[in-house]
């Protein structure tokens, strides 16, 4: 069944400068027919990383190089046809035949296929190149010299076949092609569909379901990132004078993927408010020394936003809803999510306060403090960052007065506070005096999912929440 | 239906016009008395007087402006250049005043310029060109390419009722040599709409003009080895009718353009250029391009054959598309 004739496999030089190669990939196995010219094996070299076709038609009788060895160019590597299964050596191979011209193995003569391809690798210094002796009487093994393996070979994928590739799934590598040098043509991709193929090929990453998406960066920093999508090859040796490149924390990738998704799901709008905190600023004070001495929790202004938010979300149940399929979905409950900023940017995790309704202010204010220090130290498991309804967030720390957060998916509105500060303020007096009073004030936005929440109901869940804040009722919350 | 001539259709359409409005007039040098160089108005003297049927002196930017002016005063002027490849002497009229007078006026200019046009038949450098892509770059003007007589008809009169100045590049080798069915009555063929002369799966030719006849060909010598081959003939080459051409490329995936004008700056590489912008993941090979190579057309019957794209090489470049 072998040919009667072995024709050796070689490293082929891939140019004068280069010495050596490594073969990363043997696309036939031993005991495998092969074509003239049909892509053999891989290789990587300091130069280029291409497919070497085979020298000769025959079976692939031996691999003498495994996936991963380096050799020298010219090096022998393989063999078509012949014995195979003799010695180890190549000369004993082909039989013992009268064949004249069996094509010497040893290392140091290169191969005339090898050489010639040297030569028109780079002709412009043929000195370096041996070509081709005459003492070479007899004619080159059938194998051409290796053609340059540029263009259409069986790597090349065209526009049409990508993207059909990318609709079905497929791994356009495992599709027999029948165009140019065996490249996979849309017939060739469309027949393997119809056939079923692609039923075989490993199914692609399933979906992240929705429902079961933790909200925003979920991934406890702690925790093994769960499978982040495998990292885009990215070009090496692209970075430009004074560029650092670090690479991407399995967080910043969550809150990547998370914030792009939210936006290409919800109708993002935004509105906001200016409310008078001179009651809460009064109330506070006074709570603040209880609140420390007694259970040694500061009220903060956040936790006054958050009783009158879940307050408020009581009667505004789209506001606290998610759009789940074809339904929309609302709750007698309120897990409140809190945006809470890792030390030293190291990014955004939202842990949730579970059955928010349920706590007064000292409640909300203990909850807070209790599931922000977690997050910062870490501490969080999967449930703390889960089946949020509504979030808030602060960003007013440095002074900002407005801002247009970014929806928690799959909620449907996240209320953002900002900076508290003493503002001139017309007040009207019981008589309909206006007078300008220095007021601390605060703007407090609420960013909604249009398509669920119309712009009306966001300003009266707004209008509402003022009159709480600004009309605080009990100091005990 | 008769069957007529690719020229006795344009006549017709001519004719047809003539009779129906008569603020239509040809002008042209020799189209009266002696019928024009084709014969395309033959009789259209005797029918429709001196005064509608002008001889013009040898004086291309006179025919040309007066037209323009005609058509801005009411007018429906067609003018006859007798060879296209003479247009060049009309190239202010057509381009500075014609083409931009409804934009800087208001006015409309409906007039028609008949352009005996292409190769074949050893007409040399000055009579054998095709010179569409360089009005179909002017923006303002309409460039007609008819290849069958039924559309060499219908296309006419759409470009004497259209209020832009429209150029109507008739090809001179299909005067003759190709016959077809054509409805007695007046009809009209829109302009921009491309007309798929031959149906096929597995490469599309966008072309126009004499050359659907040559793709036709190689088509059928292809249809014999199994490749299935679609012939979109755009009829009018601007406005283009893309959406014929990209429905065609999603189809087969593999396109050639093809014309008979010349490579580069052809209006081809528009075509390609769209295709590509515009249809870039549908493409399961290259666009090519066949045209002519970038020289005057040789005199020589050798080298004009040379010069033209000719059935092989269309086969030729089919076939490799085919294999790819």
């Amino acid at each position: 069944m072998a040919t009667d004739t072995a024709v050796d496999v070689v490293m082929p030089q891939m140019g004068v400068s280069v010495s050596e190669g490594t073969i990363t990939r043997w696309l036939k196995q031993e005991g495998e027919q092969v074509e003239a010219d049909e892509p053999l094996l891989e290789i990587s070299t300091d130069k280029v990383d291409t497919e070497v076709p085979s020298p000769a038609s025959g079976t692939l009788t031996q691999i003498l190089v495994q996936e991963g060895e380096t050799v020298d160019v010219g090096t022998k590597v393989g063999q078509i046809g012949g014995a195979g299964l003799g010695g180890s050596g190549a000369a004993e191979a082909p039989a013992p035949a009268a064949e004249p011209e069996p094509a010497p193995p040893t290392e140091e003569t290169p191969e005339p296929a090898t050489a010639e391809a040297a030569a028109e690798a780079d002709a412009a210094s043929p000195a370096e190149t041996p070509a081709p002796t005459a003492a070479e009487p007899s004619a080159a093994p059938p194998a051409a010299p290796a053609p340059a393996p540029s263009g259409n070979g069986k790597a090349f994928v065209s526009p049409v076949v990508a993207r059909i590739a990318g609709e079905h799934g497929i791994d356009p590598s495992q599709v027999p092609g029948t165009g140019s040098g065996g490249r996979v043509t849309k017939k060739d991709i469309l027949a393997f569909v119809e056939s079923g193929g692609a039923q075989q090929q490993p199914a692609p990453a399933p979906a992240q379901p929705e429902t079961a998406a933790a909200p925003a960066p979920a991934a406890p920093a702690e925790a093994p990132p769960p499978k982040p999508p495998a990292p885009a090859p990215v070009a090496a040796g692209e970075t430009l004078p004074g560029e650092t490149v670090e690479p991407i924390t399995a967080m910043r990738r969550g809150i990547a993927e998370h914030m792009r998704r939210s936006l290409d799901t919800s109708a993002h709008v935004t509105s906001a408010i200016e409310v008078d905190f001179s009651r809460i600023v009064s109330v506070r004070e006074k709570l603040k020394k209880e609140y420390q001495a007694a259970y040694g929790v500061n009220p903060t202004y956040l936790a006054f936003v958050a009783k009158a938010s879940v307050e408020t979300l009581r009667d505004y149940p789209y506001v606290n809803a998610e759009m789940r399929g074809d339904s929309i979905v609302t709750r007698s409950f309120v897990n409140l999510g809190i945006a809470v900023e890792l030390a030293e940017g190291k990014g955004l995790i939202v842990p949730v306060l579970r059955n928010a309704e349920g706590l007064n202010l000292l409640g909300l204010a203990r909850g807070i403090s209790e599931i922000a220090a977690k997050a910062r130290s870490k501490q969080l498991v999967p449930d703390d960052v889960q089946g949020g309804t509504f979030t808030i967030t602060n960003p007013g720390g440095y002074g900002t007065f407005h801002g247009t957060p970014v929806i928690s998916q799959p909620q449907s509105a996240i209320l953002g506070t900002y900076a508290l500060v003493k503002r001139p303020w017309v007040i009207t007096d019981e008589s309909g005096n206006d007078a300008i009073a220095i007021k601390p004030m605060m703007n407090i936005t609420l960013t909604y999912d249009h398509r669920l929440v119309d712009g009306a109901l966001a300003g009266r869940f707004l209008r509402d929440l003022r009159e709480r804040l600004e009309h605080w009722e009990s100091e005990e919350g | 239906m008769a069957e007529l001539t690719y020229l006795q259709a344009i006549s017709d359409g001519l004719r047809t016009e003539m009779r129906r409005d008569k603020r239509v007039f040809l002008i042209g040098e020799d189209v009266g008395v002696y019928g024009g160089a084709f014969k395309v108005s033959l009789g259209f003297q005797e029918e429709f007087g001196a005064w509608r049927v002008i001889d013009a002196p040898l004086a291309e930017t006179a025919i040309v402006g007066g037209c323009t002016g005609a058509a801005i005063m009411g007018m429906r002027p067609v003018a006859e250049m007798q060879f296209a490849d003479f247009i060049s002497c009309g190239w202010d009229q057509l381009v500075t005043v014609a083409a931009k007078q409804r934009w800087r006026a208001g006015t409309p200019v409906p007039m028609v310029v008949r352009l005996p046009s292409g190769g074949g038949f050893s007409g040399g450098p000055f009579h054998s060109q095709n010179p569409e892509s360089s009005f179909a770059h002017i923006p303002g003007l309409k460039c007609v390419c008819p290849a069958t007589p039924e559309d060499a008809k219908g296309l006419l009169i759409s470009a004497i009722e259209d209020p832009n100045p429209v150029l109507y590049f008739e090809h001179k080798h299909l005067y003759r040599r190709i016959k077809g069915e054509v409805p007695e009555e007046r009809y009209t063929t829109p302009l921009g709409k491309a007309r798929v002369h031959r149906g096929g799966d597995d490469v599309s030719v966008i072309t126009w003009g004499a050359m659907v006849y040559t793709a036709d060909e190689a088509a059928q010598q292809l249809g014999s080895d199994g490749v299935s081959v679609e012939i979109v003939d755009l009829r009018t080459v601007m406005p283009w009718d893309k959406a014929a051409v990209l429905e065609s490329v999603r189809k087969t995936s593999k396109v050639l353009v093809l014309h008979e004008d010349t490579r580069s700056g052809g209006f081809g590489g528009e075509i390609a250029a769209t295709i590509a912008e515009e249809a870039f993941e549908d493409l399961d090979a290259p666009v090519k391009r066949l045209a002519a190579p970038d020289t005057p057309v040789p005199f020589s019957p050798p080298l004009e054959k040379a010069f033209i794209p000719q059935v092989e090489d269309v086969v030729a470049g089919l076939r490799e598309l085919a294999e790819y």
